[in-house]
């Protein structure tokens, strides 16, 4: 920084570079990004295609926009099991409303808005109020919504999904925001792309630059020390909840009119993927640490994977097993870096 | 839930790093003249006697010295000055003016600041963010409202430098300071945010003897700031040089309030050890010493 060489001062040149790269979350993640790329790249010329692109894009996106909100929380000190499950829930909610009680589609996207922000309140309160982990909290809102995602849909609709949005009135609206595609350089892009980089953009000012965001570090980083000068702790974290919901009110709506239909299931699996990207990118399982760019890169290298592997020919079956790898090279990377940032030089 | 009143801690909109933040809390009284009066002090827990019959002063551009072994009550005297319990007994003046403080926002907006041993800071986040945790100075309207983050680092540097802390650079994590460095940082955060008086727990007690030496030059920098200094501690050497008066406690009682005019280091080592206690636990040493000794030799 310039100001610090304003001061003049003499030992800063010789740690400052190498700290500051490493320091920052998201480095690792764009190593991993640039060689994921290239090494499919160079096996499979429709990877590197537009119609290559935009499909290895499409998963990302929707990743991307559910681990750039993980990753908030996560680097607020907490997890969020039930966030893939809730997709399904806010997708469902939406789906039901509208084509089995006939309200109005926008009408039954806020109460699905509602529904979820309730959801995510009721985790951060339960979190705050009991001081119990998170994990568990959340893994009792998961086993909930699971079984009552499946239970409601079948006792409305006695099936397992629910169809037909897209004969419903005012259905092209929403359609327009979350599901359009838009044609570039000849090919179709699905508009998930374009929230995702907004909801990283947000995210990223989110954190850096505002005073929740300095919250949200100070409270996964040390929560005590945070409360004891004058941080709303507790708002912060029930906060953080609640962002979560609505990202997956926004994509769980974004798979509805995309499809125009959901799955029960809808969702099921998928947290542990966003945890997967927001620990790629960077992002510390112990809280404090962690960047909303890291974990969107993070999601694009699994987007990425997934789609390169079938590209490159292979089974699909490998596609986890590259993941784990990925992850598990990530946290060894991470660790070596909050020692680094935790070390005193006594 | 008083969390959710106490979300504001300090105002918005600082004018800016030359003026120092808009504190709430009175204007510094001159040198020697006392912020702090309390008289026959004292806190039970129901029919626990935490702390009883305290009286001292701590005045403005002084060091007042807390002493006492583990359990003599000092922790229960400055969570009463800090204003986390009330007192029960005995009078508590701020200013001449007699108080109950019902939380620690109370004694804050009377300037009255505490850093603990645990000095609420935040390992892994840089320096400039830790300085301004929970009172974060924010430029522009509505959703534009962001962080004066130019503000907030030439803010630490300077405010770091008043205090003659050379910090290499403040957005290192706070975590890769050294325990000195960040106590030093927790002091310059307290002093900056309106603090007129500084309670210090412990500050001492977990550094080394260089490092316990840079803290208590930090101190007597306070000190000549005006400041009023509550420096609580169990080692009569690190309290005997910046101290100004000296409070020692015992088993929740007062064991007597002295100016140092009043008192020399080795009485206040006597006084701190029990004086006749330590004659016999060294007459003991002494002994198995010998006696251990004996056969190796």
């Amino acid at each position: 920084m310039s100001a610090v060489v304003e001061a003049g001062d003499e030992r800063v040149a010789s740690s400052s570079l190498a700290r500051r790269l490493l320091v920052k979350p998201e480095l690792g993640a764009f190593i991993g990004a640039v060689v994921v790329f290239v090494f499919f790249a160079v096996q499979s010329n429709v990877f590197r295609s537009a119609s290559g692109i935009a499909n290895w894009l499409d998963p990302a996106s929707t990743y991307g926009i559910m681990s750039v909100v993980v990753a908030l929380l996560m680097i607020g000190g907490h997890f969020d099991l039930s966030a893939g499950v809730m997709l399904g829930t806010a997708g469902l909610t939406t789906a039901i409303l509208t084509v089995n009680f006939h309200l109005v589609v926008w009408v039954a996207l806020a109460v699905s808005l509602a529904v979820c922000l309730s959801i995510g309140f009721l985790n951060g309160y339960l979190v705050v109020r009991t001081g119990l982990p998170s994990f568990i909290i959340t893994l009792a809102t998961f086993l909930a919504l699971q079984g009552l995602n499946l239970g409601i849909t079948k006792v409305v609709t006695g099936t397992v999904q629910v169809s037909g949005i897209d004969d419903e009135p005012y259905y092209s609206g929403p359609h327009a925001i979350l599901a359009t595609q838009v044609t570039l350089f000849g090919q179709q892009f699905y508009i998930a792309i374009l929230w995702w980089v907004v909801f990283t953009a947000a995210a990223s000012y989110l954190l850096l630059r505002t005073r929740f965001g300095n919250w949200i570090f100070a409270v996964g980083g040390d929560d005590s020390a945070s409360r004891n000068v004058g941080v709303p702790a507790r708002r912060t974290t029930i906060g953080l909840f609640m962002i979560v919901a609505f990202g997956a009110w926004f994509v769980g709506n974004t798979q509805l009119f995309r499809l125009s239909s959901i799955q029960s299931s809808a969702g099921f699996g998928l947290e542990l993927t966003y945890i997967a990207a927001a620990v790629i990118g960077g992002c510390l399982l112990t809280g404090g640490f962690g960047s909303a760019i890291g974990a969107s890169v993070g999601a694009l290298i699994i987007g990425m994977t997934g789609a390169g592997i079938i590209y490159a020919g292979w089974d699909n079956d490998w596609f986890k097993l590259f993941l784990g790898a990925m992850l598990l090279l990530a946290v060894l990377t991470n660790q070596v870096v909050r020692r680094y940032a935790e070390q005193s030089r006594r | 839930m008083s969390e959710q009143t106490s979300a504001e801690p300090a105002p918005d909109v600082h004018p800016g790093a030359e003026s120092g933040p808009a504190a709430a809390a009175p204007e510094l009284p001159p040198a020697h003249r006392p912020i702090i009066e309390v008289e026959g002090l004292g806190k039970s827990y129901g029919s626990i006697i935490a702390l009883t019959d305290v009286t001292t002063s701590v005045r403005a551009g002084e060091v007042t010295c807390v002493l006492g072994d583990n359990g003599a009550g000092k922790s229960t005297f400055i969570k009463i000055l800090s204003g986390v319990h009330e007192h029960t007994h005995g009078k508590f003046r701020v200013d001449g003016v007699e108080r109950q403080m019902a939380n620690p926002r109370a004694a804050l907006a009377l300037g009255i600041a505490t850093v603990y041993q645990d000095l609420a800071v935040v390992p892994l986040m840089p320096i400039w963010r830790n300085f301004f945790l929970g009172s974060e100075p924010t430029k522009g309207w509505g959703p534009l409202r962001r962080l004066d983050v130019t503000g907030m680092r030439r803010t630490t540097r300077d405010e770091l430098a008043k205090m003659g802390i050379d910090l290499r650079d403040v957005d290192q994590p706070i975590g890769t300071l050294s325990g000195g460095e960040r106590q030093s940082v927790a002091i310059a955060r307290a002093v900056y945010f309106g603090a007129r008086v500084l309670i210090l727990d412990e500050p001492t007690s977990a550094l080394g003897v260089k490092q316990a030496g840079v803290v208590l030059r930090y101190i007597a920098q306070a000190r000549d700031r005006g400041l009023g200094v509550v420096f609580i501690t169990h080692n009569p050497h690190h309290a005997y040089p910046v101290g100004d008066r000296f409070l020692l406690l015992k088993r929740g009682r007062s064991l007597g309030d002295f100016a140092k005019d009043e008192i020399s280091l080795d009485e206040l080592t006597g006084l701190m050890a029990g004086g006749a206690e330590l004659a016999e636990l060294t007459h003991e040493l002494k002994r198995s010493g010998e006696a251990t000794t004996r056969p190796v030799a």
